[in-house]
């Protein structure tokens, strides 16, 4: 089986129609679902933004990163950083320092780390996450250059206002829904037009054939470092609707559980296409509270070892269907108006 | 005077206490094909890896069009103008025949600040790839995908992407390896019609083919140059001769 047809690099019309219905569904959803169902869809928009990101690195160009999430705290404690406790900040240029800010991060420490790979890019990609998240935690205030930046340490920090966008008022429920998916659809979209650009291309070529790229003249550490940073900005665009959202950072957005998520997210929904990110992300997040609110049997307590049943899950997906959720329902959409001429 | 293209001067190369590649030097010239033969083992694919970059040399010196690319990456020594194919089929797998060499096509063009655009929407990469596709006679097989093309329609796609490079230079690993006689056939055909733009080294088992179409032979033994020369001149070497003594006919 080709890599295209194994990674839905080409999405059939049916998962397109698929889609399309979703984003009809997600658009919809504030006018039906309550406020607390719409903020957890919200959430796990943002997620799904982050699960995109990193799948640029793990489907696209084969770079398996244990430690994403760094790229995904910056983000949000920029916001945190540059916020004031008494007025809210403009959504207009600390989202772009948000975004150049974690860019910049995944730029320095892409540098070191893409010069390896496979198990020794995951560790160290895992070692600088690691890094970054013991700096927050471990420090309320940290002096750089004669100035002092506030860090929260192990508490985190509370981001009072959301964001003022001028036009739109985020504070309000809706507005911030809205605003949100329409991240999720830039960054679809954006992706999904880089894919089949000529860097997507050679992203897909260095996945598949790294040594042969080189041979054809290739500098493929330019490449891998591209989409390194590119990924880490994205990542720290949803970092910074995270914290916008929630008001609230803490080291844990760093943290190596807020990595593997997103790698299984992105397993779980099938790598390589973006679309599987997204499903992958809203999966994660559906089946992480169906397994938290599963009534006990006797003493045993099933809620809390949501992650066991998640694991099992994940292990599941990948035994019986290796393209993720995605590939699954392409398959059954395929099977479908065959099934007569079979 | 035919024009040198590429030019090695005292190659070593040093696996530990392995010269796996002693003191090797050689000319390509535009125009010819220089054969490098030897039996199994004796620092062929080394030096093949040694010219392009893959390795680099312990000591000695290459130089590419006049320029000293010793040591240089493998991907600055294909930009200077050096294509290479491989022993083993190093192509990618998942990709159409078409995609495989569209993308050794796309490694040449500029095209920076429309780099949103479809990939497959740049006709001058477009035609290079078209051109490299016709001249290694894939033409037919172009939609297909790599992975589920024969071996032999595999080693002419190895050569559509080099040439999809445009390059000057051309090391050619075996590219007979593992081919029917037809197949054989059509690529010395393809190879003598190479031969009037580029210098080519060709390291090839099949004694047929490079008696029909090498200007200049090397044979190795061991990591080292035992002769060189016209095909006439080594075919009368005693050394060589002896060296290949069972092994082939020369």
């Amino acid at each position: 089986m080709s890599a295209a047809q194994s990674h839905l690099e080409v999405l059939p019309r049916s998962l397109q129609v698929l889609l399309a219905l979703g984003f009809i569904a997600l658009a919809a959803f504030p006018f039906v679902g309550s406020d607390f169902y719409a903020s957890m869809v919200a959430r796990m928009m943002i997620l799904a933004i982050f699960a995109m990101s990193l799948d640029l690195l793990q489907g696209v160009t084969g770079l398996v990163s244990l430690g994403h999430a760094a790229f995904f705290g910056v983000g949000g404690y920029m916001l945190s950083m540059v916020s004031s406790d008494s007025a809210a900040v403009s959504l207009w240029w600390t989202l772009p320092v948000a975004l150049l800010a974690s860019g910049l991060f995944a730029l320095v420490i892409g540098f070191f780390v893409v010069r390896t790979r496979g198990i020794y890019f995951i560790m160290v990609t895992m070692a600088f996450a690691q890094m970054l998240f013991y700096l927050v935690f471990d420090n309320k205030d940290l002096e750089v250059l004669g100035t002092s930046l506030r860090l929260g340490g192990s508490d985190g920090m509370y981001i009072n206002f959301k964001p003022d966008a001028g036009l739109f008022d985020l504070e309000d429920r809706k507005v911030f829904y809205f605003f949100t998916l329409a991240c999720l659809v830039l960054v679809y979209a954006f992706l999904r037009r880089l894919l089949w650009s000529p860097f997507g291309r050679v992203l897909a070529g260095i996945r598949v054939n790294e040594h042969r790229m080189r041979a054809l003249g290739y500098g493929t550490f330019g490449y891998k470092l591209a989409a390194f940073t590119l990924a880490g900005a994205l990542a720290g665009l949803a970092g910074y609707l995270w914290g916008a959202q929630t008001g609230f950072v803490n080291p844990e957005l760093m943290g190596f559980h807020m990595s593997a998520h997103a790698i299984m997210m992105v397993i779980l929904g099938g790598m390589g296409n973006f679309a599987g990110a997204i499903i992958g992300a809203f999966a994660f997040e559906y089946l992480l509270h169906l397994f938290k609110d599963l009534p006990d049997i006797g003493d045993f307590r099933v809620g809390k070892h949501w992650q066991l049943w998640m694991g099992l899950f994940i292990v599941l997906v990948v035994a019986f269907a290796p393209r993720g959720l995605l590939g699954a329902v392409e398959r059954i959409l395929r099977r479908k108006p065959g099934a007569g001429d079979a | 005077m035919p024009e040198v293209l590429l030019s090695a001067r005292n190659l070593t190369k040093r696996f530990g206490g392995l010269a796996a590649v002693h003191d090797v030097s050689l000319d390509l010239w535009r125009g010819a094909i220089h054969a490098v033969i030897g039996p199994n083992g004796a620092g062929k694919s080394t030096l093949t890896n040694l010219l392009s970059g893959d390795l680099p040399p312990t000591t000695g010196s290459i130089h590419l069009r006049e320029a000293e690319v010793t040591g240089r990456s493998p991907e600055r020594i294909s930009r200077a103008g050096l294509g290479r194919s491989y022993q083993k089929t190093n192509i990618f797998l998942p990709f159409t025949v078409w995609e495989n060499v569209r993308l050794a096509a796309q490694s040449r063009a500029q095209h920076p600040l429309r780099w949103l655009r479809r990939a497959t929407s740049f006709k001058a990469t477009n035609e290079q790839a078209e051109r490299a596709i016709e001249l290694a006679g894939l033409a037919e097989r172009r939609n297909a995908v790599a992975g589920t093309i024969s071996h032999g329609e595999q080693r002419q796609l190895e050569i559509a992407m080099t040439l999809a490079t445009a390059p000057q230079v051309l090391l050619l690993d075996e590219p007979l390896a593992g081919m029917g006689t037809s197949e054989a056939e059509r690529m010395v055909e393809l190879l003598q019609r190479l031969k009037q733009a580029h210098a080519i080294m060709l390291v090839e088992h099949d004694m047929d083919a490079v008696f029909a179409l090498a200007e200049q032979l090397t044979v190795m033994v061991n990591g080292q140059v035992i002769a060189s020369g016209t095909p006439e001149q080594v075919r009368g070497d005693a050394g060589v001769q002896a060296a290949y003594l069972g092994e082939e006919e020369l």
